[in-house]
C-alpha cells in the first residue's frame, strides 16, 4: 500500500547569518507515521525540525531557502500566516515548558486564541479529550486548577503534548522530547506516540538511537548539515547505504 | 596511606587558610562599619527629631463677661465666630491668669509664652463647645516654640540670658506653671496637617506631604506606563540595529545622569518653553518622571529577559501571535519585576531634591496644595528649607521631616521586597 506523503521538503538551505546550517536537504515524510531524525549534536536536525513550523522565524539572522510543502501547500509562501501554520503543525520541546498557569489553562490556551470552542462546555470538552489523548487525564483530573509546573517532568511533558494536540494539528514535531526524562516517563511517552500516530504525523528528533529504533518507521541521519541518508528504520540500523551512517548507528562516532 | 596525613598541614595549606580567614575578616569589617554608620545616622536623626511629634500646651482660664457672653455664640455659625475680634478679650484673659504681673513690659513677655495664634485657638475651642459654655472655662493652648523647646529640654538654661530667647523672667513663670501642673504634652497632630510657617510652632509637614504625594502620583502615571511599554517594545518587538542600539545606550546613560540635569531640563523646557505653572507638583512630577523612566525601563527589560525563551516558544508553537505571546505570557511573568523597579524608582524620586530646587519647588509656601497645579514643596525640600531656618525649633522639625521621609522610603522598599518574594516566579 502506497503511503501518503504529508510533508515534502525540497532543496532546503538554512543560514544563520554567514553560517550555513543545512545544505540542500530533500525529504518526504509519510502521513500517520513516526519519522525519526538522528545525528550528532549540531548536525542541523533541530534546525530542520524548526523549519517545519517556522519557529526559526523568531531568529532575526535565520534565512531559509528552498521549499517545504505540507499537503502540497508551500508553508514559506508570503500569504501563509504562521499562526495558522502552527495550529496545524504542533511542537513539543526538549525541556517540558508548561505555562506557569493552571493545568486547565495550559491546554485551553490554544483553542481559546484560535476560537475553536463556542462556549465553556465545548472548551472543557476539548481540554478533557486532549488530556485523555495525551494519557495524562487520569493523573490530573482532580487537580486541574494546580499550576502546570507543579507536575513531575514526565507529566509536564505529556501536558505539553496535550497542549500541542488541543488545537487539533495534523503534524506534531518533537524535539528530543524525552532527553530530560527518566526511563519510565520515557516509556510512557513512547507508548503514547504509538497511539498518537494513528491520528497525527509525528516527526521526532532524538539523541537516543534505541528510541529511534523503537518508535519510528523511517529514520533520517543528519551530519554537518547534510541529510546523509533516509530510509526505513530497520534498513538504517541494519544495512545502511552510507559509511557514515553505519559508523554512527554502531556507535563509532557521535 | 597514613591516616594522619589528612591532618598534617603544610606551609602551602596554611597560607591558603590564612588568606581565607583574612578575606572573611575584611568582609566582616566592611559590613560592621556600614552598620555602625547606619546606626549612628538613625540614632542621630531619631533622637533629634522624635520630639517634634509632640507639642507643649499650657492651661489657662477664660472668664466671659458682659461684653462677651457665652450665650451669644449659640446662634453664630463657625465662620461668624471666626470673624469676631476676640484678640483683646483673649489677651486680657491671659493676663488675668497671672494677677501678680502688672508691668506692661512684663505682660508682653507673658503673652510671648503662648503661640502667636492664641486667639484662633480660643475661637476653635468656643466653636467646638459653643452649646455648653460656662461662665468660666479652662482650656489648653499651644506654647510658643521657645517654651516648647524649654519644656522638651532642648534649650539649656546654662546659656547666659542675653543669648537666650527665653528670659529668666519668662522661665520663672514657666516654672511656676509647671509647679501648678498646668503644662502638658500632646501628640502633635497639626504638625502633619499644617503648611509651612515662619512661626516655628505653627510650621507643619502637611503642605510638603501633599506636595510629595501629588508629585509621586504624576511620576507614577507618567513613568510606569511609558516605561513598561517602552521596555516591552524595545525588548520584544524592535529589530536590533544601529538605531535601537543607540537608543539602548542612551537609556542606560540617562539612568546615570546627575539629577540636577533633569532639573535644568524641566526649567528650560517645561517652565520657559511650555510655560507650565512654576513650583507645582505637575512640573516636579514630569521632571522626576524623566529621571525615573530609565530606571523603570532597565528594570522591566531585565525582568522580561529573565522570562525563559521556552515560555515564548511554548506559546508560539500553539499558534499565538507575537503580541499574544508577549501580552498573555511574558508580560504577566515580568510584571512583578517591573513593579519592583517602579517602586524603587519612585522611592528615589521621592527623596530627590536638586531638580525640584531648579523648578521652584523650594519656595516658601504656606497653603497646603489642593491640586497638582498649586504651588507646593516636597518632603526633602521642606527638610532643606527648615534646616536653613534660624530658630532652634526648626532643628527638630528638620529631623522629623527626614524621619517621615525615611519611613516612606523604607515602606516603599519593603513593599518592593514583598512583591518580589510573593509574585516573582523562579525558574
Amino acid at each position: 500500500m502506497e503511503k501518503k506523503i504529508k510533508v515534502c521538503v525540497k532543496n532546503l538551505n538554512v543560514y544563520y547569518g554567514e553560517k550555513q546550517a543545512l545544505f540542500d536537504v530533500c525529504m518526504d515524510i509519510n502521513q500517520n507515521e513516526i519519522t525519526a531524525l538522528i545525528g550528532p549534536s549540531g548536525c542541523g536536525k533541530s534546525t530542520f525540525l524548526r523549519c517545519l513550523n517556522r519557529m526559526n522565524d523568531v531568529i532575526d539572522i535565520c534565512k531559509v531557502e528552498g521549499s517545504i510543502k505540507i499537503d502540497g501547500e508551500d508553508i514559506y509562501n508570503d500569504e501563509v500566516r504562521v499562526e495558522k501554520l502552527r495550529e496545524r503543525v504542533g511542537m513539543v520541546f526538549q525541556k517540558p515548558n508548561p505555562f506557569p498557569k493552571s493545568i486547565f489553562e495550559n491546554v485551553a490556551y490554544g483553542p481559546r486564541i484560535h476560537g475553536l470552542a463556542k462556549d465553556k462546555n465545548e472548551l472543557e470538552e476539548i481540554v478533557y479529550s486532549s488530556l485523555k489523548k495525551a494519557a495524562i487525564f487520569d493523573e490530573v483530573k482532580d487537580r486541574l486548577d494546580e499550576t502546570g509546573t507543579s507536575l513531575s517532568g514526565g507529566q509536564q511533558q505529556r501536558l505539553c503534548i496535550a497542549r500541542a494536540i488541543s488545537v487539533n494539528p495534523d503534524v506534531i514535531l518533537m524535539d528530543e522530547p524525552c532527553s530530560a526524562l527518566d526511563p519510565i516517563a520515557t516509556a510512557k511517552i513512547e507508548a503514547l506516540m504509538e497511539e498518537l500516530k494513528k491520528e497525527y504525523t509525528i516527526i521526532i528528533v532524538t539523541h537516543s538511537m534505541q528510541q529511534a529504533a523503537r518508535v519510528s518507521s523511517k529514520t533520517g541521519f543528519f551530519h554537518l548539515g547534510n541529510l546523509i541518508e533516509v530510509n526505513d528504520t530497520e534498513t538504517i540500523f541494519s544495512t545502511p547505504a552510507n559509511e557514515k551512517t553505519l559508523e554512527y548507528v554502531t556507535g563509532r562516532f557521535g | 596511606m597514613n591516616s594522619n596525613s589528612l591532618k598534617i598541614s603544610n606551609e602551602n595549606l596554611k597560607r591558603r587558610l590564612n588568606a581565607e580567614r583574612r578575606f572573611k575578616f575584611y568582609g566582616v569589617i566592611a559590613i560592621s562599619l556600614a552598620l555602625i554608620f547606619v546606626l549612628i545616622l538613625f540614632t542621630n536623626i531619631i533622637s533629634k527629631g522624635y520630639s517634634a511629634f509632640y507639642r507643649t500646651l499650657i492651661e489657662i482660664k477664660i472668664e466671659f463677661n458682659d461684653k462677651v457672653q457665652p450665650e451669644i455664640f449659640k446662634q453664630m455659625s463657625e465662620t461668624e465666630i471666626n470673624k469676631l475680634d476676640l484678640y483683646s478679650f483673649s489677651k486680657k484673659n491671659i493676663y488675668s491668669n497671672f494677677p501678680n504681673i502688672e508691668k506692661k513690659s512684663d505682660k508682653k513677655k507673658v503673652i510671648k509664652l503662648f503661640s502667636i495664634e492664641f486667639e484662633e485657638e480660643i475661637k476653635t475651642y468656643i466653636n467646638k463647645n459653643k452649646n455648653n459654655l460656662g461662665n468660666t472655662i479652662n482650656l489648653y493652648i499651644s506654647a510658643s516654640d521657645d517654651i516648647d523647646q524649654v519644656h522638651k529640654g532642648n534649650y539649656s538654661r546654662d546659656i547666659p540670658e542675653e543669648r537666650r530667647r527665653v528670659s529668666n523672667f519668662q522661665l520663672s513663670i514657666y516654672d511656676e506653671l509647671v509647679g501648678q501642673n498646668k503644662v502638658k504634652f500632646e501628640f502633635n497632630l497639626p504638625f502633619f496637617s499644617r503648611g509651612d510657617s515662619r512661626e516655628a510652632e505653627l510650621a507643619g509637614l502637611g503642605g510638603s506631604l501633599i506636595g510629595s504625594f501629588f508629585t509621586m502620583i504624576i511620576v507614577l502615571l507618567l513613568s510606569f506606563p511609558f516605561g513598561l511599554f517602552g521596555a516591552i517594545y524595545l525588548e520584544e518587538f524592535s529589530k536590533r540595529n544601529r538605531f535601537t542600539d543607540f537608543i539602548e545606550i542612551n537609556i542606560n546613560n540617562l539612568a546615570a545622569v546627575p539629577s540636577i540635569v533633569f532639573g535644568l531640563l524641566g526649567l528650560g523646557i517645561l517652565l520657559n518653553t511650555f510655560e507650565l505653572p512654576r513650583s507645582t507638583a505637575l512640573v516636579g512630577g514630569i521632571t522626576l518622571s524623566l529621571m525615573t523612566l530609565p530606571t523603570i525601563i532597565i528594570a522591566t527589560r531585565a525582568s522580561l529577559r529573565s522570562v525563559p525563551p521556552s515560555i515564548r516558544e511554548g506559546a508560539l508553537a500553539v499558534g499565538a501571535s507575537k503580541v499574544q505571546t508577549v501580552m498573555h505570557h511574558v508580560v504577566p511573568l515580568a510584571l512583578p519585576g517591573s513593579i519592583t523597579g517602579t517602586i524603587i524608582g519612585i522611592a528615589r524620586a521621592l527623596g530627590e531634591t536638586a531638580p525640584l530646587l531648579l523648578i521652584g519647588m523650594v519656595a516658601f509656601i504656606v497653603d497646603v496644595p489642593s491640586s497638582p497645579l498649586d504651588p507646593s514643596t516636597s518632603l526633602p525640600v521642606q527638610a532643606y528649607l527648615w534646616n536653613d531656618s534660624a530658630e532652634r525649633a526648626y532643628e527638630e522639625k528638620t529631623s522629623a521631616a527626614i524621619i517621615i521621609l525615611l519611613s516612606f522610603l523604607i515602606l516603599f522598599n519593603l513593599i518592593a521586597v514583598f512583591i518580589r518574594r510573593k509574585f516573582e516566579t523562579k525558574w
